[in-house]
């Protein structure tokens, strides 16, 4: 095998170049030695290691793929392997990563003013400054078209009336980029803590990303001021072009979860013996394990091609769909499997796959489930949208 | 200050090596080769003296494989201004004083104000290129160093011995060689990666640095005739009962079983 790692079975990595190779491996290093040994105890206690961010601010992970205002300016397939290195840990401290640098700091940086930009940016690049994404809203998220959340102008300001549901980093966050219908159609707005009006609450007793902060926020007559609105795009299409550039970074950061899953029962069947052999040495265990790492190089092979076309700035949204699908799909299959392979150890906390299995249906139904996206793929194909 | 670091590109220490049929070299395909952990100290500490001071270059220096950019990018990629790559595939297995004297050549020509290396390369760990090139040069060669003070010129060098910290000043220009403690090695940022591509990285061949061919071939002052992995351990025995029972057992065993008392 010319490759060094088993899950990389077709030696993906050889296409990736020296730059982005060594942004793995910094990433990489850092997960092993800081996030790994953190996150099954934050999961337990339900509780985001906030203590990590100044040093993942300090490596430039916080909107890495954007340039200038001190981003450290990678390109797109980088990205993906800082996502993908960071969900070997756990998948809420890639949300995290996600939630900040594709979801709060590429609006701002796309839609923002000069002086939006300025502002916010290079604090957001230092986690001094965190942020959070509101779209959607408690009465379903599938649908943002039918959201109730309204701005209405008064004078130079706007008045804010709303709730947003399922919101990452909603009670850490400085600055909410919030989605309002406007009388112009669908508008983004840097609401701020402590406004007068605005305030959020966590959702607890979660069963899956217990090591995420996850919110509700509230709007009762917000007043904004019209310097906050981002005044560069108008309509739905605002909202999910930052749904597109985070499900991007899902696509490869699933592919991470699901490494961390297949090595430890690739290690667990090599070492367990039952009936006298190796459980590896078993045709059930070795289809299961064929099975894992087939899934697993082509999400990599996917991921990769979606990512250079994105470098080349021809990716559509609805290859960005294809596989997110595919790879949540895949990984959320493999962790559930290899759940299943650990026997009864692998309910408990000592090993990570039942963490992961557990975290990843959040990540199959967040940013649109599974079922959007095929059926985004099936407009794409038919020309007909069926949703 | 000028700071020169000399660094070694090794083998993971987590790669299982498999030698290759020729006895004496490793299979590469699957190896991931790293900076030596050792040396990682090396440059952390050179930073950091550089960012105390206010100013100063931090050069690295290896000699190695065209492959062992990558470890010379990393040093870059942490904050290390420019480097040297003296390149040539038969460093891989170059004995202590040929890197020494590859090293030596850098660092005559570029006269810096300290040497800082690992004190050991991990692979082969033969810990000789700091005390030879402190003998190249003629400079005063401290190694295992774990606490390092710098002031006017001198520097004050603690490294552990048995029982004991050793205290050694001296003048600079001097050749440190760092052990793990002396500081926690900082994570190369993205931002560094990316500025690190526009770093340079001025290869030359063993013979700009003034090694006669014959020192890397057939003229080799070691030469590795075998490598072996070790042997695999075989089972261990676990003794049971009182402490004075399994005292008297184990006494057996040595003298008995495995007769090597």
């Amino acid at each position: 095998m010319a490759s060094p790692e088993p899950t990389d079975f077709l030696d993906v990595r050889s296409l990736f170049t020296e730059e982005e190779r060594q942004v793995q491996d910094t990433v990489a290093r850092f997960v092993d030695e800081k996030a790994i040994p953190v996150f099954p105890d934050a999961f337990d206690r339900h509780h985001f290691p906030k203590e990590l961010i100044p040093e993942i601010a300090g490596m430039g992970l916080l909107g890495c793929n954007l340039s200038g205002y001190d981003c450290a300016g990678l390109n797109h397939v980088s990205y993906g392997l800082v996502c993908q290195e960071l969900e070997r840990a756990d998948s809420g401290l890639r949300s995290f990563v996600s939630v900040q640098g594709s979801l709060c700091m590429f609006p701002i940086h796309t839609y923002g003013t000069e002086e939006q930009k300025q502002r916010w940016l290079p604090g957001m690049a230092a986690g001094e400054i965190i942020g959070c994404f509101g779209l959607t809203e408690p009465d379903g998220g599938s649908d943002p078209g039918a959201m109730k959340t309204r701005a209405v102008q008064d004078g130079g300001d706007w008045i804010l009336n709303g709730a947003k549901m399922w919101i990452t980093n909603g009670t850490i966050a400085d600055v909410a980029v919030v989605w309002a219908d406007t009388e112009d159609g669908v508008q983004g707005f840097l609401v701020e803590k402590g406004m007068a009006g605005y305030t959020s609450r966590d959702i607890l007793k979660k069963y899956s990303l217990r090591a995420s902060i996850t919110s509700e926020l509230f709007l009762d007559n917000v007043r904004v001021p019209d310097a906050n609105r981002l005044p560069g795009v108008r309509g739905l299409a605002g909202p999910l072009s930052c749904l597109t550039q985070a499900r991007y970074g899902i696509s490869w950061g699933v592919i991470g979860a699901a490494i961390a899953c297949f090595e430890e029962v690739r290690e667990f069947t090599a070492t367990r013996i039952l009936f006298g052999r190796p459980l590896a040495a078993t045709q059930t265990i070795q289809l299961r394990l064929a099975d894992m790492c087939r899934r697993i190089t082509t999400a990599r092979l996917l991921s990769l091609q979606l990512g250079r076309l994105k470098d080349q700035g021809v990716m559509h949204h609805s290859q960005v769909s294809m596989a997110k699908w595919n790879n949540v799909r895949m990984a959320l299959d493999v962790a559930r499997d290899a759940r299943d392979m650990l026997g009864a150890g692998g309910i408990s906390i000592e090993f990570h796959s039942i963490r992961h299995m557990l975290n990843l249906e959040s990540v199959i139904t967040y940013e649109g489930t599974e079922t959007v996206h095929q059926l985004v793929i099936g407009r794409e194909l038919t020309g007909k949208a069926a949703f | 200050m000028k700071i020169l670091v000399g660094l070694k590109h090794v083998p993971d220490t987590e790669t299982k090596v498999k030698v290759a049929d020729d006895g004496v070299s490793l299979v590469e395909a699957g190896i991931k080769f790293v900076m030596s952990p050792y040396d990682e100290y090396a440059v952390e500490e050179a930073l950091k003296l550089k960012e105390a001071a206010g100013e100063g270059e931090v050069l690295l220096v290896c000699a190695g494989p065209e492959s062992a950019t990558a470890t010379l990018r990393q040093g870059l990629a942490m904050g290390a201004d420019r480097a040297v790559l003296i390149q040539d595939p038969r460093f891989d297995r170059a004995d202590g004083l040929v890197r020494a004297s590859a090293l030596a050549s850098v660092a005559t020509q570029e006269s810096p104000d300290l040497v800082l290396l690992g004190k050991q390369g991990v692979g082969t760990d033969e810990s000789q290129t700091v005390p030879m090139l402190g003998e190249l040069l003629d400079l005063p060669h401290v190694s295992a160093v774990g606490t390092l003070e710098i002031v006017d010129g001198r520097f004050t060098a603690h490294r552990e011995i048995e029982g004991a910290v050793e205290v050694m000043e001296g003048s600079l220009p001097a050749i440190l060689g760092c052990e793990k403690g002396l500081n926690e090695p900082r994570y190369a940022s993205l931002k560094g990666i990316m500025q690190a591509k526009k770093k340079t990285i001025d290869v030359r061949s063993a013979a700009d640095a003034g090694i006669e061919d014959g020192a890397l071939g057939e003229g080799k002052m070691v030469v590795w005739e075998k490598l072996d992995l070790p042997a695999p351990r075989s089972g261990a025995r676990i003794l049971e009962g009182e402490i004075d029972d399994q005292v008297v057992e184990l006494v057996r065993c040595l003298r008995e079983e495995e007769k090597v008392i």
